[in-house]
């Protein structure tokens, strides 16, 4: 082992029931680096990251830890810890009913000679933790009482004070706005003088660039490779993380964008955001327009269309739907305004596997007219099959439950629920995702059918290529901003570039 | 920054004090003439409630940890059966009585305990279980009522007077009243004082709050959730049944129907404190004060002569509307403030 090594992971190997979550995949943390973790989600990233918690268990490989004989596998975080692996996740893993001092100490509390806990000592050592690290805070108030990224930092401070050598941050910043992150940056740096080896898991592109030293990318459970930062711009970054070659991507020009005039406006999205997912975005939708958004994971594309459709809420800035202002509060007003929300998520928010095709597919209808005026089911049993020939859904019969049809005619049977309201306006979000190619095709299809009738759409896409087939202009969102729109020369690689940002790389 | 601010729990606490005296002064200047305002009206309180301090006690360890123990009733009524029984039927000894009865107890706690921390049943299920089991078990030692007067030590102990040194008056008849406490409020008063320190300055006492705030987060922490919840179910019925034994010196008799209800009135003291039944906060010296608002209200009631004691049922309901709406809004306040 390197000197300056403080953990190698070698040939890790997990699955998940018919998933290979981990294959092979190796990785190297020097001391005194801040090494990011980069991947799209379901890249592996965390996974990863719990086999060497030992929140998960894997199946192949060997971990090597500096200053331990032989392979280290540890069975639970406090193994981890011992071992001098410290773990800060996203949502900040204290007790807000405690004190500052407490978090700090429990389960290690210095204690006085009767074996009770010495709180004037554990005060002392945690305010003395605290001043070591810029913090001017007072320890014996509970956690509750200071801001998100304090408590992180908190959080950070709790793990070093054990004495750890490597610091995983998994995604510390997504709560954080700019000045904390700023803040805790500063900590990282601070820490890395130390010697700690730090790995920083997030989808922020920009803090990556304004920290790192090095990335290792990881797509599908496999190593794409390690790269110091300086070899890896941008542009190649993504490209990495989306298993493009660069090279590779021929350009599909776009149909002649049509032109939409001002009176066709339907959505007029001015300086909307929701704190923590979204920035303030501008956004203009016309009738009959396929607008495209863009961008990595986690970017903020659903989370933009989230607020327009009022599932998150809209916290500044305006909506005008065909002019008129209005205010949407939840989902029921944007569906009574015409709307209509197809979420990427369709087993957890969209389908309701009890229930049947027919069921499923009045469900929004039914919830707009609101509980008290049930459909009659003879414009139930029409409805249904009007939409099951229509979208041509593989099923057994309109009564069979929706569970039992493969995911890509559940998906189009959500996508018939929102068509069943007639809707002037639909945001798709992920439609083709995990159906076969076949199926992507003819939702394509229908989008610009649905487009070409003067329905207004969002569609959201991680594949590039169904947007270019699909869309009329492309927004590209990073780390929860807006950063452009795309209309003309629509193109993979003014998207790609686009998505990348920070365009001087090339 | 060396202010010590006044958080939102403390003033909840503090909230329930000044209730406690507000409404024991007031008692005391309309029932002057009735005797409320002697020093042995509020140590009647305290001898009355003895029994129920030790189970809020308890049952506030509990609740600090997200939970709820809802068979403690049942569990004073199988205790004091047991030793009326024993006592009366068997002619055993009284302290041995009072061993088995905690042994009784502490096995009764670990069986909930291993339900709700290890296999992870909702706490409310498994101690319905055990409220079920633990009044069924009381019929079937006996469905009697059964009084206890063989037991020389056992009479003794629950006559004892144990004298106040101030206080004392003469009364219109002319004979000297010493106040007094009985042995039962000596026991109630050391729990107490023990469970707060616990609370305060032992490990343990700190991982209940650590679990009632955030469980995920007390593991990643790594403290043995599991084994904390168990532990304090186990505490829960071993002080549950130092109060079945507190219970039986008052009542001096074992019934079926004994104690019926009172986990509620446990769960009333301890929320009336300040406790919250989602876990992670709340004293026992929120309970405390919880358990005497909840007797000074009945001792009004009582001496007022002509209410129906449901009154009493109707205020503590008033008062823990009162204090759950009141923990609301501080909790709707903290959240702005965010």
């Amino acid at each position: 082992m390197d000197q300056n090594v403080v953990l190698t992971m070698r040939g890790i190997t997990m699955t998940f029931p018919g998933v290979k979550a981990l294959d092979h995949v190796d990785f190297t943390l020097r001391s005194g680096e801040i090494h990011a973790l980069m991947g799209e989600n379901g890249a592996g990233k965390s996974t990863l990251i719990k086999c060497l918690t030992g929140i998960n268990a894997f199946e192949a490989g060997e971990i090597h830890v500096a200053g331990i004989q032989g392979p280290v596998v540890n069975h639970s975080t406090l193994d981890a810890q011992k071992k001098g692996i410290s773990t800060v996740y996203q949502e900040v893993n204290l007790c807000p009913n405690l004190s500052v001092a407490e978090n700090l100490f429990i389960g290690r509390e210095p204690k006085t000679r009767l074996g009770t806990i010495d709180w004037k000592e554990m005060n002392r050592r945690s305010q003395k933790i605290m001043t070591d690290l810029d913090m001017n805070i007072d320890v014996t108030q509970n956690l509750e009482e200071y801001s998100l990224a304090l408590q992180q930092m908190i959080a950070i401070a709790r793990a070093v004070d054990m004495d750890c050598k490597v610091l995983i941050l998994d995604e510390p910043t997504s709560s954080l706005d700019d000045n904390e992150v700023a803040k805790l940056f500063r900590l990282m740096k601070q820490l890395k003088e130390k010697g700690v080896g730090i790995v920083f898991v997030t989808h922020f592109l920009e803090q990556v660039y304004a920290v790192c030293d090095r990335i290792t990318v990881l797509r599908n459970g496999q190593l794409v490779g390690e790269y110091p930062i300086a070899e890896l711009p941008r542009v190649k970054l993504v490209a990495a993380m989306m298993g493009k070659d660069f090279d590779d991507l021929a350009a599909i020009k776009s149909e002649e964008a049509p032109a939409f005039s001002d009176e066709d406006l339907l959505i007029d999205a001015q300086g909307m955001s929701h704190k923590g997912t979204i920035k303030p975005f501008n956004l203009q939708i016309h009738k009959g327009e396929v607008v495209g958004l863009t961008g990595l994971l986690g970017s903020g594309r659903s989370e933009l269309a989230r607020v327009i459709y009022g599932a998150d809420r809209n916290q500044t800035g305006t909506l005008k739907v065909k002019g008129q202002e209005v205010k949407i509060n939840a989902p029921i007003d944007a569906m009574n305004l015409g709307m209509g929300l197809l979420p990427d998520d369709r087993k957890a928010e969209g389908i309701i596997g009890d229930l049947s095709v027919r069921e499923n597919i009045i469900l929004a209808l039914q919830a707009k007219r609101g509980m008290f005026r049930l459909l009659p089911m003879k414009e139930q049993v029409e409805i249904a099959d009007k939409y099951i020939e229509m979208l041509q859904i593989k099923t057994a019969s309109r009564e069979t439950l929706i569970r039992q049809l493969s995911g890509g005619n559940q998906q189009k049977v959500i996508l018939g629920r929102w068509l069943a309201t007639d809707p002037d306006f639909l945001i798709l979000d992920e439609p083709t995702r995990g159906i076969d190619i076949g199926t992507k095709t003819e939702i394509q299809k229908l989008v610009l059918k649905l487009a070409g009738e003067g329905k207004s759409l969002i569609f959201i896409s991680s594949e590039i290529e169904e947007m270019l087939r699909t869309c009329s202009k492309m927004a590209v969102l990073r780390d929860g901003v807006k950063v452009g729109e795309i209309t003309e020369e629509l193109s993979q690689e003014t998207v790609m570039k686009a998505i990348a940002g920070g365009g001087s790389d090339e | 920054m060396k202010t010590r601010k006044i958080n939102s729990n403390t003033m909840l606490l503090l909230i329930t004090i000044a209730l406690f005296f507000v409404m024991y002064i007031a008692g005391c200047a309309i029932y002057a003439s009735k005797g409320f305002a002697h020093l042995q009206t509020f140590l009647n309180i305290l001898i009355n409630n003895a029994g129920l301090l030790c189970v809020a006690c308890g049952m506030t360890c509990v609740m600090l940890t997200g939970g709820i123990d809802i068979s403690v009733g049942a569990l004073i009524a199988m205790d004091c059966m047991l030793l009326a029984v024993g006592m009366e039927r068997w002619g055993m000894n009284s302290m041995v009585l009072c061993v088995l009865v905690l042994a009784v107890g502490v096995v009764f706690g670990l069986v909930q305990g291993f339900c709700v921390g290890y296999l992870e049943i909702q706490p409310f299920i498994v101690t319905m279980a055990g409220m079920f089991f633990a009044r069924g078990m009381t019929a079937v030692i006996c469905t009697d009522q059964v009084s206890i007067s063989a037991n020389e030590f056992f009479v003794k102990l629950a006559n004892m007077k144990i004298e106040i040194p101030f206080g004392a008056y003469t009364n219109s008849k002319g004979v000297l009243q010493v106040p007094f406490i009985r042995i039962t409020v000596v026991i109630a008063l050391v729990v107490l004082i023990a469970v707060f320190l616990m609370l305060r300055f032992t490990k343990f006492g700190r991982s209940l709050y650590a679990v009632g705030g955030n469980e995920q987060s007390a593991t990643m922490m790594g403290l043995d959730v599991k084994k904390t919840k168990l532990k304090a179910y186990v505490l829960s019925s071993f002080l549950c049944s130092i109060g079945g034994i507190c219970f039986c010196l008052n009542t001096m008799s074992g019934s079926v129907r004994q104690a019926l209800g009172l986990e509620m009135d446990a769960i009333a003291s301890a929320v009336i404190g300040g406790t919250l039944l989602t876990g992670g906060v709340g004293n026992v010296i929120g309970s405390f004060f919880g358990v005497l608002i909840n007797g000074t209200i009945s001792t009004l009631v009582k001496t007022h002569g002509k209410l129906l004691s449901s009154w009493s049922n109707i205020a503590v309901a008033a008062l823990l509307c009162f204090f759950i709406v009141l923990q609301s809004i501080f909790a709707k306040l903290k959240d702005n403030k965010k």
